[in-house]
């Protein structure tokens, strides 16, 4: 049974960052459906080998001239692994979607986005789609702040991109090689109690967006976060990815991805992604 | 003298749960002689009325009794197209088997002295498969000129493909997952249905002229209205009731606790038994419950019990019912499997709240007992729980069986196609006809939850509607 759609084609591979063996790849893939109808916030799912795993990814981009779409992903476990020795020309085993909902483009006014680590990927459609939310021609989108954290410079992926995008942009790293030496939350508690934002929209590392959640419920603001919970099938057949948000279950591949940050229980999907540690461990003792 | 009915073969308790293989193997022709033999030819079958798909079951039978193995396939393929499926996961002793003459049971489903129609099925269907037969395609003018998307590869997509290829209208089905055969293949395991009986029959209708588009999420990547956009002219949609449903009790979304669909997909569609040479994972447990009665629960328990024996943990899993073995909707054959596999049975038994480690992994299950009152809507018994009951069992994984609900991917991005109060799609029932003209549905996506065999039934009723106006 073949395939016939001609979607996970790879046209483009670029290592974007590659810093003390932590290596962020860039994949361009062919998807002519899905570059037509992806939108910002939305994920496909991957797989990159008959025998893999299927992994959510975030749109990036879409192009639906050029018929399609970018991913950035880090590599951490098995999966990313072999998806990263991929190059162009080869193809993913399957790639499925735009799946979960879009993120709600408008008119917020200020607006800051927080993005960590490879997050930072994350929030890049975003802040473009906000900057260009649907106004009356001649008017300006919402006002973008964007906050961007790594580890060290080499880690801080899409500065550019993100610079040209935003009105204001602030880099942080844990080592002050680039930018200010400290995490991006303390930019953002800093932000908030100088001006008033009307959004916050945050995507890193789970203990990132909680201190986002924490920070920005004590000034009332409304924060979305985009949840990188485990997933099987991602269109909501399975339930892997569920969430406890505002005290009810929330699938995060078919009511999500994205959830007000106040209402997460954050503990709950901690927990719940360090399921598979154990399996973990042991292919990596296996891979060596 | 009434002569005994012809059991299966089986491979032995001890030997079958080191792996995957199939259970019960198929009759020989001397077996399938036998109990083809066993059948009274009454005048008036009863059985083909218990039939979903109404099989002429007294006419196959027959030429099985004549050796015309051939024949028999053909009068079955007139109305199913999958006899090797259906005879072998199809709960015959509530249908055909049921409605058999020679049945003296009192209970919901049959007793032993039914014909093994199944058996009778499956046997005719494999020898099909071994020779290849093909039913041929009938085309006529007005249907070469039609053009149906099915969305689902499950048993009604299938079937309304297989039934629509034959007459030579040209199909095309959309499958969200990177492999088709939808439950058929991340629901039931491969000892009940062997993965190269499920690729023989997709082939089958590939080589019809079937053309199979998996990786497409219709309602995201594709919309119904752009699948009319691209030149179809009708639509089935044979989606399937995906998503799982949960007790709602407290400790649910802890670790190792898993619904019966996240489970089975990671074991069946994912191969995770063979982790880590297939990369997906899945966990095992000491001490496994399964809470619920039908046959995704049996499917969990068993391939939970193989996981352990595959990792070397003493086999420990306990199938967790409010009701007892006389309500549970299970097939009776499912359920003798899993008693002789070694799996427990804890009856009148309702779960309260699960409790975790430090770590946030389950490590028991309060339990509350229950007793049965008189008969509910569902005409069962109806458990009521025992005040003070409460009780605990040791569980560091659980697997929630308890049945699904609709998906909503495609009826939320298409607001004009009407759904019921289970979100369920709306059809009209003489037609399967949505509220979209030219959309039709069948399968659990139009019904709530049935059988394999009940989806092919619904399925079928909407190719024959399509048929009829191509």
């Amino acid at each position: 049974m073949s395939d016939l759609s001609k979607a996970g084609k790879i046209i483009a591979k670029e290592i974007i960052a590659d810093y003390a063996g932590v290596r962020i790849v860039k994949l361009t893939v062919s998807a002519p459906e899905i570059s037509r109808k992806a939108k910002a916030g939305q994920f496909v799912v991957v797989m990159a080998s008959e025998k893999g795993e299927r992994i959510p990814l975030t749109i990036v981009e879409a192009d639906s001239k050029a018929q399609t779409i970018t991913l950035i992903f880090q590599e951490a476990g098995l999966t990313t692994k072999i998806l990263s020795m991929l190059n162009a020309g080869d193809d993913l085993y399957a790639l499925a979607g735009p799946l979960g909902h879009a993120s709600e483009i408008k008119n917020y006014g200020k607006v800051i986005l927080v993005g960590g680590g490879v997050g930072i990927a994350e929030i890049y459609p975003v802040a473009t789609s906000l900057k260009q939310a649907g106004l009356p021609a001649g008017q300006a989108g919402n006002n973008i702040t964007v906050v961007i954290g790594a580890k060290t410079k080499e880690l801080l992926i899409l500065e550019k991109e993100l610079r040209d995008t935003a009105d204001k942009i602030y880099l942080m790293t844990d080592d002050g090689s680039l930018g200010q030496k400290g995490f991006t939350t303390d930019v953002l508690e800093e932000l908030l109690k100088k001006d008033k934002y009307d959004l916050v929209y945050a995507v890193g590392p789970i203990p990132m967006m909680k201190k986002v959640s924490q920070i920005s419920q004590s000034f009332n603001i409304k924060t979305i976060v985009s949840l990188n919970a485990l997933m099987v099938d991602a269109t909501g057949m399975c339930g892997c990815c569920r969430v406890t948000v505002a005290g009810k279950v929330k699938f995060s591949c078919v009511d999500g991805p994205e959830f007000e940050a106040g209402q997460v229980d954050w503990e709950e999907l901690e927990k719940r992604n360090l399921m598979y540690l154990d399996k973990e461990k042991h292919l990596c003792k296996l891979k060596g | 003298m009434e002569k005994k009915p012809v059991r299966a073969k089986e491979l032995a308790a001890g030997k079958r749960i080191s792996g995957f293989d199939e259970v019960v193997s198929g009759y020989s022709q001397e077996e399938a002689l036998a109990e083809s033999l066993r059948c009274l030819q009454c005048k008036n079958p009863a059985c083909i009325s218990g039939c979903p798909v109404n099989i002429n079951i007294k006419e196959f039978i027959f030429q099985v009794t004549k050796k015309d193995y051939a024949g028999a396939y053909f009068t079955i393929r007139k109305t199913n197209n999958f006899p090797s499926i259906c005879g072998r996961v199809c709960p015959a002793e509530y249908q055909c088997r049921k409605a058999c003459v020679l049945n003296k049971s009192k209970f919901a489903y049959c007793g032993p002295e039914a014909i093994n129609i199944h058996f009778l099925e499956r046997f005719v269907g494999d020898y099909g498969m071994r020779n290849n037969l093909q039913a041929p395609v009938e085309k006529d003018a007005q249907s070469s000129k039609a053009k149906v998307a099915v969305v689902g590869s499950g048993p009604a997509g299938l079937c309304c493909a297989g039934e629509l290829a034959r007459k030579g209208i040209a199909v095309v089905v959309f499958e969200s997952l990177q492999s088709c055969g939808g439950v058929l293949r991340y629901g039931i395991p491969n000892f009940r249905l062997p993965r190269e009986i499920l690729d023989y029959e997709i082939n089958y209708l590939a080589k019809l002229g079937v053309e199979f588009k998996t990786n497409v999420v219709v309602g995201k990547t594709v919309s119904l209205e752009e699948l009319f956009q691209q030149g179809f002219s009708r639509v089935f949609l044979g989606l399937g009731a995906g998503v799982p449903s949960f007790l709602g009790i407290k400790g649910e979304n802890l670790c190792n606790v898993y619904s019966a669909n996240e489970f089975l997909t990671r074991v069946n569609l994912m191969s995770a038994y063979k982790f880590p040479e297939y990369h997906t994972p899945v966990n095992i447990g000491q001490h496994v419950l399964v809470v619920g009665g039908g046959n995704t629960a049996m499917d969990a328990a068993r391939c939970a019990l193989r996981l352990q024996k595959i990792n070397g943990i003493k086999p420990d899993v306990k199938i967790i019912y409010r009701r007892t073995l006389t309500e549970m909707p299970a097939r009776r054959l499912e359920i003798k499997h899993a008693e002789e596999e070694g799996i427990k049975f804890r009856f009148l038994v309702q779960p309260k709240e699960f409790h975790a480690d430090n770590r946030g992994f389950v490590r028991e299950l309060n339990c509350l007992s229950c007793e049965l009152r008189e008969a509910d809507a569902s005409g069962r018994r109806k458990p009521v729980v025992l005040e003070d009951s409460d009780f605990s069992i040791p569980c560091d994984l659980a697997i929630i069986a308890i049945g699904l609900e609709a998906n909503q991917v495609l009826t939320s991005a298409t607001p004009e196609l009407k759904t019921d109060k289970y979100k369920d799609i709306m059809i009209n029932p003489a037609t399967m006809e949505t509220s979209i003209k030219h959309v039709f549905a069948g399968g659990d996506i139009a019904g709530g939850e049935g059988t394999v065999i009940e989806a092919m039934g619904m399925a079928k009723k909407a190719a024959i509607s399509i048929l009829q106006n191509p």
